[in-house]
C-alpha cells in the first residue's frame, strides 16, 4: 500500500453533509423501493456510517480497514449486511449499500482537486480501493450471515423428519423421508430406541418409500438401525421398497436376507400384527353404498 | 470375594449385572451359572445388563459364550434391558451380538423364553439359538 498522505479525511471533514445526502438519493434511486420507515431507517444507517467512516479516516486513512480503528466500521457493516440478509435482501440490494456511496464521493472529490488531475487520479484510486474492501466485507458477512441461516434450518429439517409413529400396542412406523445420512442415521436410530424403550414395542416398521436413493451407504445405515433396534429386543421389518431400489440393492450386492422386507408398509403392519398374535377382522359386510363405491 | 447373584424364578434363573465386569468375575459367573442349572434344572436364564453403561467386546464375548454353556444345558438365555446409547455403540463397534436372544425388559424376556422353550420341544431337539 503506498503510503500517499490522503487528503480523504479532510474531504470528509468539509464535505460530510453533502456526500450524505448526495448518497442517500443515490441509494433510493438505486435500491428498491422503499417505504416510509425503511428509508427513515437507510438515513439513518447512512449517516451513522459515514460518521464513523471519517472518524475511522483520521485516525488511519492508509486504505487497510483491518485494523483497530476500523473496527467500529467493520462492525457497523457486519451487523447490517447479517440484518439485511435475514430481512431477506438480496446480495446486489447490500453490497450497493457500500458501492452507492462511489459517485458522490467521487464528485466530492473532482470539485476539489478538479484543477489538479494527478492527485484527482491518486485520491479516486485509494477511495476505490477503500470502497471495495468495504464491499467485500459487506458480501462476506452477507454471506455467512445466509450460512448460518442455512445451518439452522438444516438442523431443525433433522430434527422434523425423523418421527416415530405408535401404529398399534407395541409396533410403532419409523417413515423414513429424505436421504439417509450418517447424522441422520445417529438420530434415526436414537429416535427409535428410545421409543421402543418408552413404548415397549416389539416390533418396528423401517419405511423407506420417501428416500430416493438407496446406495451401500445407506443400505448399511438401515442395517445398523435395524441390528440396534434387535439388540433392544425389537424385531425390525423395512417396508415400502420400490421396484427401482429392490433392483439398485441386488446390483449393489447388499445383502438384506437377514431382514424381513415388505413392498408396503400395509403388508408390515399385516405381518407385524400377525406375529404378535393380532387378528383383523371385519364385523360386518359393507353397507351397499360403500361396496358399489 | 465379590460374586454376582444368580435368582432363581420357577425354572428360570435371573443374573443381574450392575459391577464392572473383569476376567475373574466372568470365570466365576459362568462357573456359578452353569452350577445352577444343573441344580435347579432351569430351562431358561435372564441376564439383566439394564444397569450396564458400558459393554464392550469383552462383555459381548462372556455373554455368547455363558449363552452356549446354557444351551448345552438345555437352557435358552436372553439378554435384557440393553440401554439404547449402549446398543448404538455395539452396532458402530460392527458387534451385534449374533446368535443372542435380546428383550426389551425381564418380563419381555421371559415371555420370549417361554416361546422359546416351547419351539424347542415342539421340535423335539435342540433347534440351535437363533
Amino acid at each position: 500500500m503506498p503510503t500517499v498522505n490522503s487528503k480523504l479525511p479532510q474531504i470528509f471533514e468539509k464535505r460530510e453533509q453533502e456526500i450524505t445526502d448526495q448518497w442517500m438519493e443515490q441509494q433510493q434511486a438505486t435500491g428498491r423501493r422503499l417505504t416510509a420507515a425503511e428509508r427513515d431507517q437507510a438515513n439513518r444507517q447512512s449517516r451513522e456510517f459515514v460518521r464513523s467512516l471519517k472518524s475511522a479516516l483520521q485516525r488511519n486513512s492508509s486504505g487497510d480497514i483491518s485494523g483497530t480503528e476500523w473496527s467500529s466500521v467493520r462492525e457497523f457493516l457486519v451487523d447490517l449486511s447479517s440484518r439485511r440478509a435475514k430481512d431477506g435482501y438480496t446480495p446486489r440490494e447490500t453490497a450497493s449499500f457500500v458501492f452507492s456511496l462511489k459517485p458522490p464521493l467521487f464528485s466530492a472529490l473532482k470539485n476539489e482537486f478538479g484543477s489538479d488531475p494527478k492527485a484527482l487520479a491518486d485520491e479516486v484510486w485509494l477511495a476505490t480501493l477503500l470502497i471495495d474492501e468495504l464491499g467485500l466485507l459487506t458480501t462476506e458477512s452477507y454471506q455467512k450471515s445466509r450460512e448460518e441461516v442455512i445451518t439452522r434450518q438444516q438442523k431443525e429439517l433433522l430434527e422434523l423428519s425423523t418421527p416415530v409413529v405408535r401404529l398399534w400396542e407395541n409396533i410403532l412406523a419409523l417413515p423414513l423421508i429424505g436421504t439417509l445420512d450418517s447424522a441422520r442415521t445417529q438420530v434415526v436410530m436414537q429416535n427409535l430406541l428410545e421409543a421402543i424403550v418408552q413404548t415397549r414395542s416389539d416390533y418396528a416398521i423401517i419405511d423407506i418409500t420417501g428416500v430416493p436413493v438407496v446406495d451401500t451407504l445407506v443400505a448399511q445405515h438401515l442395517l445398523k438401525t435395524v441390528a440396534a433396534a434387535r439388540l433392544m429386543g425389537a424385531d425390525c421389518l423395512i417396508s415400502g421398497i420400490r421396484p427401482q431400489i429392490a433392483q439398485t440393492i441386488v446390483h449393489l450386492g447388499v445383502d438384506l436376507s437377514d431382514v424381513t422386507t415388505k413392498a408396503t408398509l400395509a403388508d408390515a403392519f399385516d405381518l407385524a400384527l400377525r406375529r404378535s398374535g393380532h387378528k383383523v377382522v371385519r364385523q360386518e359386510e359393507p353397507s351397499v353404498g360403500a361396496a358399489t363405491r | 470375594m465379590e460374586r454376582i447373584a444368580i435368582l432363581k424364578m420357577g425354572e428360570f434363573l435371573l443374573v443381574t449385572i450392575q459391577v464392572d465386569m473383569h476376567d475373574r468375575l466372568a470365570l466365576t459367573l459362568q462357573d456359578d451359572l452353569t452350577g445352577q442349572i444343573v441344580k435347579h434344572r432351569a430351562r431358561g436364564v435372564l441376564i439383566d445388563i439394564s444397569a450396564l453403561e458400558i459393554v464392550d467386546s469383552f462383555i459381548g464375548r462372556m455373554l455368547a459364550s455363558i449363552a452356549s454353556m446354557a444351551h448345552l444345558l438345555d437352557a435358552e438365555t436372553v439378554v435384557v434391558g440393553m440401554q439404547p446409547a449402549v446398543a448404538i455403540t455395539l452396532v458402530e463397534l460392527g458387534l451385534p451380538m449374533k446368535g443372542i436372544r435380546t428383550a426389551l425388559d425381564v418380563e419381555k424376556g421371559m415371555t420370549a423364553l417361554r416361546g422359546a422353550i416351547l419351539e424347542a420341544g415342539r421340535d423335539g431337539d435342540a433347534s440351535g439359538i437363533r
